[in-house]
């Protein structure tokens, strides 16, 4: 190719792929060969530049020019501008360089303005392997008071107080389940600390445990000596090895200080902690089902009442709380009921961690007062919609939650409201989801996560989610009936009804949020045969438009041989043979194959 | 794929793991975390090695296989050599790991829960690895790849051959 | 430990060394070191800072690695805490560019503004 003077290079790394860039580089492609220039530029992708956020981006060599942030509408001014006229178009220059005026120090930027971090306070902070930074910050002074200044009934009555909720799922009131367990007979209670993080999209226990692990030692001492146990237990998933080995150098070094044993500050209190690992049974963060694991059994629930603030780890009085619910233990004690309750809502003081993911453009972990609104958590501190697409929907609560939509966004988040919209805190997960996901498609990928993790042992769970799932798919095969959609809810109102634990009750959640608020989507995949997302393959169809140049590419990449047509005229895909692979599409030179 | 469990081939391992067992058999709910040590020490658990712990904690064989199928981290089957575990957390799911998946199954040959024939990949669909901001994500071994691609499988098959 | 007298003492001691106490005579370097971050790099982002501040015998510069500070998108993330109470948050940060922080920032005290967070977010 001699004739070749410059090279347009777009990133085909998979976030500018879905940034409209088909549809930028069949314009770009029409505007060179309109003004003249199809034998001098070729338009070549490239992989990812690894500037997702900047996305899509334009590099035009021999020159090296950076373009970001490249819209369809601004194809027509590179091409004439820069290409044809040699003009370098400012506007669109990646701003890697900036100047002094921006913000340098994360703390006074947008993501952070709206959190308030009582739990996160110290991640990010302090080194987690060494806990002479985690006593600079304050560490261990809240046991230090509580042994020192305070008995255990006072103890109990501070957090009974502060009104702090369990942040694992359901938000009992944590002083409560304290004070059942300090008035039950035993003659050993045990204190347990729940990290086995199982909510796909929820990593805040993670990042405490690898960011803070005393936080949490500390707590589960503050609560052996409230309820009067000596030992406790961390259950927490093998998944997390960083954290076990940050947990196992905590306790260790806490021991080491005299900050657990024997004894501890000359008070005749005792208290140690153990790490008990998971081995990857999502049932195993239900209270009971976690107990049996201890056990060393299958971690299947039991029966409730008794509860195990009665009758918990070896038939002793027991609590459990997550993670995030003990690491805001201490610093109620240091700073008091008032200060803890000056923060969030009435019914809900303090704050909670969301784990924002999916389709959002800051994705991490974010820490806000209870009561904020979605729009807040979503717009302001995530950043919004990437690559200008549409909000659709997010997905709080994991398996157990359901979809929220953007009609709710101005709803002030808490336990209640979630409830309400048909969803759940859960354990604070947030998938974000735009326009190109199926709704359908996504009550099917977590009622098969259910139906893997359902324990067996009640049969509307084991057998009703299966049920369920069936159908799913059928829909989202293209082979639903109408009669689907009225099985699949009543099935589900069964299930909620009438499963042993937590996790089969919520499990049909994902299912009735999305027929709720996603109806028509249900409807167009069983009556009209069609994903409106463009997402379930086997409602997609393959075209070949009517401008097929006949150069058969597509015929040698196409693996089933489904493309047909005789060179230079043009060519057709067969639906029956067509696997929806997608090759014919990105081969295509003159991108005249279509998905629908 | 059968494998036949050697003893004499595994003879230091099994003694490693009677060290174990005598370590820990007084301890509450020791099951668990011997099946850890066994898992970490063969990479698997058979039938062979579940008879060494049922007689090292004296309890029926029955409910050491029972624990044994019902947690998802423990397996009857070795691994591969590099075990790739493709994340199918939400965050992920939303972002294409599905795609991924697939193409691995392709590429390999093997189905989720399979190992290949020569024994260097075995694959998995695992639950969330909690990376979730750095979606999608695959993990081969100890290490992770980042906002992975199904287009770039191939290559990253090709550096553990 | 037997009394919080002991435990507000050793806060104290630890308090200077660690560069955190209201003086504040020096800076102190920390990179995130989570799943996230060391899944986007910071493992050798961190080694390099560490090695290169030994090196270089810069005094009154500590180096920790610390958990994850949320912003996962940013990873590998390292924050500098300077002596006059500042902090500046580094994003995305490869070899190179903690190199370049180091002779810059650390070295002279000018901030490479490029490197910041408030240059990458919108």
């Amino acid at each position: 190719m001699d004739g070749i003077k410059s090279y347009v290079l777009i990133c085909g790394g998979a976030n500018c792929t879905s940034a409209h860039k088909d549809e930028i580089v069949k314009k770009m492609k029409g505007k060179i060969k309109e003004v003249g220039l199809k034998t001098e530029v070729q338009v070549l992708p490239k992989g990812c530049f690894g500037l997702c956020e900047e996305g899509p981006i334009f590099v035009v060599y021999p020159e090296g020019v950076f373009y970001s942030h490249v819209q369809a509408s601004d194809i027509n001014e590179i091409v004439v501008e820069h290409l044809l006229n040699g003009r370098i178009v400012d506007r669109l220059l990646y701003k890697g360089i900036v100047g002094k005026n921006i913000v340098t120090s994360l703390n006074d930027s947008k993501i952070y303005k709206k959190q308030t971090r009582i739990v996160l306070k110290n991640c990010g902070v302090i080194n987690p392997e060494n806990i002479d930074e985690y006593i600079a910050y304050d560490g261990y002074m809240a046991l230090g008071k509580v042994l020192t200044e305070m008995t255990s009934e006072e103890v109990v009555e501070v957090i009974r107080k502060s009104g702090l909720r369990g942040r694992g799922g359901g938000g009992f009131p944590t002083g409560l389940k304290w004070s059942f367990a300090a008035k039950a007979e035993g003659k050993q209670k045990y204190v347990l600390c729940n990290a086995d993080e199982g909510d796909p999209g929820a990593f805040m226990d993670r990042s405490v445990l690898e960011g803070d692990p005393h936080s949490v030692i500390e707590a589960m001492a503050i609560a052996g000596y409230a309820i009067g146990g000596s030992q406790g237990y961390i259950y927490i998933r093998a998944e997390y090895p960083l954290a076990i080995k940050r947990l196992e150098i905590a306790i260790e070094q806490a021991r080491e200080y005299g900050l657990l044993g024997e004894n501890i500050f000359d008070s005749g209190f005792n208290f140690d902690v153990e790490l008990r690992l998971g081995a990857g049974a999502f049932i195993c963060g239900e209270e009971t089902a976690l107990i049996a694991s201890i056990e060393g059994e299958r971690g299947m629930p039991r029966n409730k009442p008794p509860f195990p603030a009665i009758k918990g780890l070896w038939g002793m009085p027991t609590i459990l709380n997550n993670v995030e619910t003990y690491a805001n233990i201490s610093q109620i004690i240091l700073k008091g009921v008032d200060w803890f309750r000056s923060i969030g809502t009435e019914k809900s003081p303090g704050t909670k961690v969301f784990a924002l993911g999916g389709k959002i453009s800051n994705t991490g972990l974010v820490e806000i007062p209870i009561g904020t609104k979605l729009r807040e958590i979503i717009f302001d501190i995530g950043g919004g919609i990437p690559n200008g697409k549409e909000f659709k929907a997010v997905q709080t609560g994991g398996p157990s939650g359901g979809c929220i939509t953007s009609d709710h966004l101005d709803v002030e988040i808490d336990y209640e409201t979630l409830i309400e919209l048909g969803s759940m805190m859960g354990s604070g997960g947030m998938i974000v989801m735009d326009e190109d996901n199926c709704m359908v498609d996504i009550a099917r990928f977590f009622l098969d996560f259910t139906v893997d993790e359902s324990c067996g042992k009640c049969t509307p769970c084991r057998e009703g989610t299966k049920r369920m799932l069936e159908i799913l798919e059928k829909i989202t095969t293209g082979n639903g009936e109408a009669e689907d959609l009225v099985k699949l809810e009543r099935l589900a109102y069964v299930i909620k009804d009438t499963s042993l634990c937590g996790l089969g009750q919520t499990a049909p959640n994902p299912v009735l949020s999305t027929l709720k608020y996603y109806e028509d989507e249900y409807k167009a995949h069983v009556f009209e045969n069609r994903c409106p997302a463009g997402y379930c393959h086997e409602l997609i169809q393959y075209f070949v438009a009517d401008d097929c140049k006949g150069c058969s590419k597509c015929v040698s990449v196409c693996p089933v041989g489904a493309i047909s047509g005789v060179i230079k005229q043009q060519h057709t895909i067969d639906d029956d043979k067509c696997i929806k692979c997608g090759e014919c599409l990105e081969i295509c030179p003159f991108d005249i194959i279509i998905k629908k | 794929m059968m494998l036949e469990f050697d003893f004499e081939k595994n003879a230091d391992k099994i003694k490693e793991l009677k060290k174990m067992i005598e370590e820990k058999k007084d301890m509450k709910g020791a099951l668990i975390p011997v099946l850890h040590d066994a898992q970490g020490i063969f990479g698997y658990i058979p039938k062979e090695v579940q008879v060494i712990i049922s007689e090292g904690l004296n309890k029926p064989i029955a409910e050491i296989y029972g624990v044994v199928t019902f947690y998802s981290q423990f397996t009857l089957i070795p691994k591969g050599k590099y075990n790739i575990g493709v994340c199918m957390g939400t965050a992920c799911y939303v972002k294409d790991s599905q795609k991924i998946l697939n193409q691995i199954i392709k590429e390999l040959g093997i189905d989720v829960g399979e190992t290949t024939k020569d024994g260097l990949f075995s694959l998995e669909a695992t639950r969330c690895i909690g990376a979730c901001g750095l979606a999608p994500v695959i993990m081969v071994n100890e290490d992770v790849y980042a906002k992975f691609d199904a287009s770039e499988v191939a290559e990253m098959l090709e550096k553990y051959k | 430990m037997k009394s919080l007298e002991e435990l507000m003492k050793l806060k104290e001691e630890t308090l200077k060394k660690i560069n955190l106490d209201s003086k504040k005579n020096g800076i102190r370097i920390v990179v995130g070191m989570a799943t996230c971050g060391i899944a986007a790099g910071a493992k050798p982002v961190f080694s390099i800072i560490e090695e290169e501040v030994g090196k270089r015998k810069m005094k009154n510069v500590e180096v920790h690695m610390t958990g994850c500070i949320g912003i996962c998108r940013f990873e590998p993330v390292v924050e500098v805490y300077a002596s006059d109470g500042n902090k500046t948050t580094y994003v995305y940060m490869t070899e190179e560019k903690a190199m370049n922080v180091i002779d810059e920032h650390i070295a002279k005290g000018n901030i490479v503004y490029e490197y910041t967070i408030g240059a990458y977010e919108k």
